[in-house]
Order: C-alpha cells, then sequence, then structure tokens
C-alpha cells in the first residue's frame, strides 16, 4: 500500500506550493512585459497600479469578459480539454520541487517540499513530456489548419527534445546516484566537506539541459508552435478568453517549473554557499538553539532557491527578447544531430570521470 | 477490495473499452492514454513508483504522442474509413480470440505473491534500486543488448537527420 | 554585362566554427540586450510627462488683440492667398458706428474660419499677415475630435481671449507649470 503523506504542515505546504506557483506564473506576465520593456528601451506597463503592478490583475479581468469562443466543427469537448490538460500538467510538476530544507518545531519535522518521492526526477520528466497534450489535443480540436500544424508541431519538438533532456538527466543520476529530487540538493552541499554544485560537473550537460528547457517550454527561439509569421497563432489560433489565458499563463507555470529544477539539478536548490559555518556560528556565537538556527538557515535557503529561479526566469525572458526564432529544420537539426550525440558524449565523459575517481 | 482499486480498475476497463468502441481514432488514442494513466495508478498501488513513471514517460509521454502524431495527420474519420470485407473481420475477431485464450491460459495458475503462499510481500520489491539490481544481475544480458538496440536506433536517427553533401542549405 | 566599376564580388566564406557553434553569437546578443536593459529609457508618460515643444513649434493659430483689447485683423485676405493648402476663408464687413473699440481697422473679419484638417502649420499666413494678427501658437495644438466640421476653427475658437490670463478651454493646453518651463526654456 503507497503510504500517503501525513496530512497537516505537509498539506499546508503543498497549498502554499500550488497558491506560488500560481502566484509567479501571474507575475512573470507582468516581468515578460516590464523586461520586454527594459530590453527595448521602453518602461513597460506602469498604468495598473504602482509601477503597474496590478497589471496582471487587469489582465485576469479582460481575459475573464472577452466573449467564449468555439469555432464551427470544432470539437467542443476536447477544445475545452486542451487548455485544461495544459494547466494541469504545468502546475502538477512543481508538487515535488525541494523548495526548502527540514523545518522542525519541537517534535515536528516537516519538508518544505510537496510530496518527497524518491522518483521526484521521473515524475517531473514524466509530467514534462504529458504537458505537450494539452497543445495537441487544443490544436487538433479547433478544427483549424493553423492550430493542427502548430500541435504537429510541438509534438515532434516535444518529443525530439525530450530525448536530448532525458539524457542530460542521465548523467546527473550517475552522479548523484538517486531519483530523489530532495537528496540530489541534500548531495551538493554536505557539512564539513568541499562539495561543488552540480554545475561544475555537469557543465556540458546543464547547457543540454537549458536548451531543450527552451524547446520543452515553447519559448523564444523555440516557440515554433505558436510562430505567428507562419501559424497566425499556432496551437491557439481559434482560442479566445481565459481559455487561451490558461494557454498563455501554463507557459508561465512551465518556465517556473523547470528554473526550479534548474535550480535543484545544477545550482544547489536551497543550498547556499557557507551555510553550515552560518548555523555553527548562531549555534556557537549567539547561542540559539540547534533546532531555531537550522530553521532559520532553512528559510534563508528558500529564499535563496527563489532567487535562483527568478534569475532563470529572467534568463528565459532575456533570451525570448534577444534572440529570434529558429527555422523548423534548424530546431530540428540541432535537437537530433547536435544535442542528442552531444548528451551521448556528455554520459560517456561523465562515466569515464566516475570510474577515474574525478567527481 | 481497496476502493482506490476498484476505480482504477474501473476506469482502466471503461477507458479500454472506450478505444475499441470510438468511432473517432483520436478519441481512441486518447482512451488508450487514459488506459496508460489507470495502469500506473495500479503501479502505484502495488508500490511499483518507478514502473508508474516509466510506463507514463514511454508509452503517454512518447509513443502515444508519436500515435496522436500520425493519427491528426492522416486525418482518419467514419467516410475515409474503407469497408472491410467479412474475411478481414473473422481473421480478426479469430486472432484476438486466440490471444484471449492464451492470456488466460498463462494467468489461471498464477497465485499472487503473498495471498496463499508463506512468501512474505516484499514491499520495497518495485522501487528503483530494487528493479536495477535486478536489471543488473539476473537480466544482465537482454537488458544490455535492449540498450545496444537503442543505441543503434539513436545514431541511425542522428545519421538521417544529418545533412547530405550537395543537399541544399536555405 | 558590366554596367559599373563598382560591383564587388561576394566571396560566401563557410562558416567558422565558432559561427556554427552559435553560442558566442548568441552571447553576443545577450550582452547588448543587456547594455540596452540599463540605457536611460525612451518613454515619455505622456499625461503625466509633455514632450516639450521645440522653441519655434507652430501650433494653433491665434488671432491677436492689439494692447486695446481690439481685433487686429483687418480681413486683407493676404492670409488666405499665401496659404498654399487654401485653408483659410473669411468675410469682410465694415466696422460700424461705435465698433471702435472691437476692431482696430475700419474693415475687419465678420468670419474667419481655418480648415485644421488642411492646414499644415507651415506658418506662411503668419508670415504674409501685415498687421501681425494672426500667430502660430509654439505650445497648442489642433486636438483629436469626432467630426470633420468640429475642424473648422471659426473666430470663436480663434480670437484671442479679452483676458490675457484667461486661456482657451479649447484646445491642447498646458498647464501653467508647463507653460512656464516651456517659457524658460524659450527665453
Ligand atoms: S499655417 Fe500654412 S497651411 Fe496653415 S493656415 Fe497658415 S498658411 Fe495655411
Ligand atoms: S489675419 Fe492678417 S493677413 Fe489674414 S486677413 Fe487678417 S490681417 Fe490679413
Amino acid at each position: 500500500m503507497i503510504e500517503l503523506p501525513a496530512l497537516g504542515w505537509q498539506s499546508i505546504v503543498i497549498f502554499v506550493v500550488f497558491a506560488l506557483s500560481l502566484l509567479i506564473a501571474t507575475y512573470c506576465t507582468y516581468a515578460e512585459r516590464v523586461i520586454a520593456a527594459f530590453l527595448q528601451d521602453r518602461v513597460g506597463p506602469d498604468r495598473a497600479g504602482p509601477y503597474g503592478l496590478l497589471q496582471p490583475l487587469a489582465d485576469a479581468v479582460k481575459m475573464f469578459t472577452k466573449e467564449e469562443f468555439f469555432p464551427g466543427g470544432a470539437n467542443k469537448v476536447l477544445f475545452v480539454v486542451g487548455p485544461c490538460l495544459a494547466m494541469i500538467t504545468a502546475l502538477m510538476s512543481s508538487a515535488v520541487i525541494p523548495f526548502g530544507n527540514t523545518m522542525s518545531f519541537g517534535n515536528n519535522a516537516f519538508f518544505l517540499q510537496g510530496i518527497e518521492v524518491n522518483i521526484g526526477m521521473l515524475w517531473i520528466f514524466g509530467v514534462v513530456s504529458l504537458g505537450v497534450y494539452g497543445v495537441m489535443i487544443g490544436g487538433w480540436a479547433s478544427n483549424n489548419k493553423f492550430s493542427l500544424l502548430g500541435a504537429v508541431r510541438a509534438a515532434s519538438q516535444n518529443i525530439s527534445y525530450e530525448l536530448a533532456m532525458g539524457m542530460s538527466l542521465i548523467a546527473v543520476l550517475m552522479i548523484s546516484g538517486t531519483l530523489s529530487l530532495r537528496e540530489i540538493t541534500l548531495q551538493q552541499s554536505v557539512a564539513g566537506e568541499w562539495q561543488m554544485w552540480n554545475i561544475v560537473k555537469q557543465p556540458i550537460g546543464f547547457l543540454i539541459f537549458l536548451v531543450c528547457a527552451f524547446a520543452e517550454t515553447n519559448r523564444t527561439p523555440f516557440d515554433l508552435p505558436e510562430c505567428e509569421t507562419e501559424l497566425v497563432g499556432g496551437y491557439h489560433t481559434e482560442y479566445s478568453s481565459m481559455k487561451l489565458g490558461l494557454y498563455l499563463f501554463s507557459e508561465y507555470v512551465n518556465i517556473f517549473v523547470v528554473s526550479a529544477v534548474m535550480s535543484v539539478l545544477y545550482f544547489g536548490g536551497f543550498n547556499f554557499p557557507f551555510q553550515y559555518e552560518l548555523r555553527d556560528w548562531f549555534v556557537n556565537s549567539q547561542g540559539w538553539e540547534l533546532n531555531s538556527a537550522q530553521n532559520l538557515i532553512t528559510l534563508l535557503g528558500t529564499v535563496g532557491i527563489f532567487l535562483k529561479i527568478f534569475a532563470f526566469i529572467f534568463f528565459f525572458m532575456w533570451v525570448r527578447w534577444t534572440l529570434p526564432r529558429f527555422r523548423y529544420d534548424q530546431l530540428m537539426r540541432l535537437g537530433w544531430t547536435i544535442l542528442i550525440p552531444l548528451a551521448v558524449f556528455n554520459i560517456v565523459l561523465t562515466g569515464a570521470l566516475i570510474l577515474f575517481g574525478v567527481i | 477490495m481497496h476502493p482506490l482499486f476498484l476505480f482504477l480498475s474501473f476506469v482502466a476497463l471503461l477507458s479500454a473499452l472506450g478505444v475499441v468502441f470510438a468511432k473517432n481514432p483520436v478519441h481512441s488514442v486518447l482512451f488508450l492514454i487514459l488506459t496508460f494513466f489507470s495502469l500506473s495508478g495500479h503501479y502505484l498501488l502495488l508500490n511499483a513508483q518507478f514502473l508508474a513513471a516509466v510506463n507514463i514517460i514511454v508509452y503517454a509521454g512518447a509513443i502515444m504522442v508519436l500515435f496522436l502524431f500520425v493519427i491528426m495527420f492522416l486525418n482518419l474519420n467514419v467516410d475515409t474509413e474503407p469497408h472491410k470485407p467479412a474475411l478481414a473481420r473473422i481473421a480478426a475477431a479469430v486472432a484476438g480470440g486466440s490471444l484471449l485464450l492464451i492470456l488466460v491460459a498463462a494467468l489461471k495458475d498464477i497465485v499472487p505473491t503473498g495471498v496463499a503462499t508463506g512468501t512474505p510481500f516484499n514491499s520495497q520489491i518495485g522501487m528503483v534500486d530494487q528493479l536495477g539490481l535486478k536489471l543488473y544481475t539476473d537480466f544482465l544480458l537482454p537488458f544490455e543488448l535492449a540498450s545496444v538496440l537503442f543505441l543503434i536506433a539513436m545514431v541511425g536517427a542522428v545519421m538521417l537527420g544529418k545533412r547530405e553533401t550537395g543537399e541544399r542549405n536555405f | 554585362m558590366q554596367l559599373t566599376n563598382r560591383a564587388k564580388v561576394l566571396e560566401k566564406k563557410p562558416m567558422t566554427l565558432a559561427e556554427r557553434a552559435y553560442l558566442p553569437a548568441i552571447f553576443q546578443g545577450l550582452s547588448i540586450t543587456m547594455r540596452h536593459f540599463f540605457m536611460k529609457k525612451a518613454t515619455v508618460r505622456y499625461p503625466e510627462e509633455v514632450r516639450p515643444f521645440s522653441g519655434f513649434f507652430r501650433g494653433l493659430h491665434v488671432l491677436k488683440r492689439d494692447e486695446l483689447g481690439r481685433e487686429r485683423c483687418t480681413a486683407c485676405g493676404l492670409c488666405a492667398v499665401s496659404c498654399p493648402a487654401e485653408a483659410i476663408t473669411m468675410v469682410a464687413g465694415e466696422r460700424k458706428k461705435g465698433e471702435e473699440g472691437l476692431y482696430r481697422e475700419e474693415k475687419y473679419a465678420i468670419s474667419y474660419e481655418i480648415n485644421m484638417l488642411r492646414c499644415i502649420f507651415c506658418g506662411l499666413c503668419e508670415e504674409a499677415c501685415p498687421k501681425a494678427a494672426i500667430y502660430l501658437q509654439p505650445d497648442k495644438m489642433a486636438p483629436p475630435r469626432y467630426e470633420r466640421d468640429e475642424f473648422v476653427y471659426g473666430k470663436d475658437r480663434l480670437v484671442e481671449p479679452v483676458s490675457p490670463d484667461e486661456r482657451s478651454v479649447k484646445g491642447i493646453q498646458l498647464t501653467p507649470e508647463q507653460a512656464d518651463k516651456l517659457r524658460a526654456r524659450i527665453v
């Protein structure tokens, strides 16, 4: 029988993680516009609220009050299921990401993580690979050739880049020897040892993962499924109102999740340099209890992982407003003839380095 | 029986029937995906998390996407479906029936572990490390052969994707 | 066939490794955009902040009064003649007894209309006027409107108000502070 996670504290954490991913995704829409504006010497939205901070709210109101439109000949059920699926799969993956170490109050200890499963990495990978269904189903159900082409592009792009992504993950697995994201994080910083983040051991793997992350989240330069110069609006050509909103929104949730995964796998997750020294300093020189010092470190670590996530989100947007879109054959060629051989090479290299005890 | 088990079995059977009876091939594929999900749920109930995840990744995440991909392109529907001769129908029924027969014959004598026999149920059996140990000790040769096969397939894909000399480079 | 000697033969060189690897070019692009991230922004937040007009900006016309508050225009029609866009029409009339306080000359414009849709704000009317009656203001523009006939400005909207401090409610209007700033800049 599967052990369900202890309710209580943990359910609060799950709820907070859920709300947080939504909140962050909401403000990603704002950040995207402001960053785009700044990179283009503009100031971006600044009318709704101070510094335009209520802009997401205004957008939501706009989305909700738009006309619900069903194209003729569309498959009604699947047309609605598409955006829902996109959103659900996007949100599901944030459940297993460790946002912090253990918090302990008296005898109660709980993880700052939705669910701790020992196959966290596979979970993420599985859910990400399901993400394309939302796009495919929506694109097909619209009964529009542009939507269909967008959906087909999304499918082939996702499948192609999933391979390279999976293989770059395998190299991380070879170092860490575990699938649990929490374990992987903890391994990247051990008390009293000089442990480095995985990025140092896996620079090629990280590069591959980064490129694949762009492709899997359909972000520029790989946003061909919604390439408006060729496909009108791509898979969401026929969508309007909040159904379109869900599609656009799920993209930001995906970016958030992928950024979180990259911080966990390659940038030490909730670890930050000298955390153990800091804790010991609190305990020894300030006379704190070990528990409260640990809790403080945990909270700081949570702040740290969010900073890392925000940095990645910023990077995603920075790239989006810098690079032009790839052509589709270039995209495929990059995926199949460059990234996959590179990922295989990376696995072999990692294996050799482990064999000779370098890492 | 666990209510979750009943529910999952119900969904699995219903969607499996849906695969066969759905008029629209895209619906069939979607039902099949649903079936895979309920199977993964069963794996989870058996504490085989690894299998559950891999089932989703490989079948639902990759293979079915390809299926859907192809079917979307073919644009099959009821009108374009060719009329199958009676002989083909009979042949299909015979083939399916014999598969069923074989399955029933193979499974009828199975005694589930931990139910009637004395073997205790090992709750860790489905975990990654257990599975890995098994694969790399008892089944090393087939496992390695399969991986070499995949490697060859991958190299083949890369070779197909390579630009040939003289091909136009836009 | 060679037409000129300026033709240059372009050689298409194969890409170098660095070019084929994309990454250097990508980083170059990223650094360029990052530079722009910190640059001064070009945006003018309009209602709060207005683009300063240039000192010799030619905006909405005004028909001036003299120091006694009389209309200067004598309906000579020179402005209409000089107007390249033929935007000005007027009807001249004779000043009656007792109207000396209203009109400076014996002949005055009963009606005077400028079609702001035709006008190209060249300022030739201002140049042509012998009576220094018409000017293009440096701080006002003809605002957008919904109807065409609203762009035909009659005397009611062109003649300067009697009190110099009273400002027209029509037309785009600077706030007193903005006007002061502008004046300071011009002077
Ligand atoms: S500004 Fe030029 S176009 Fe406009 S009314 Fe005067 S002369 Fe005519
Ligand atoms: S504005 Fe000047 S030029 Fe035009 S009619 Fe009057 S006096 Fe003559």
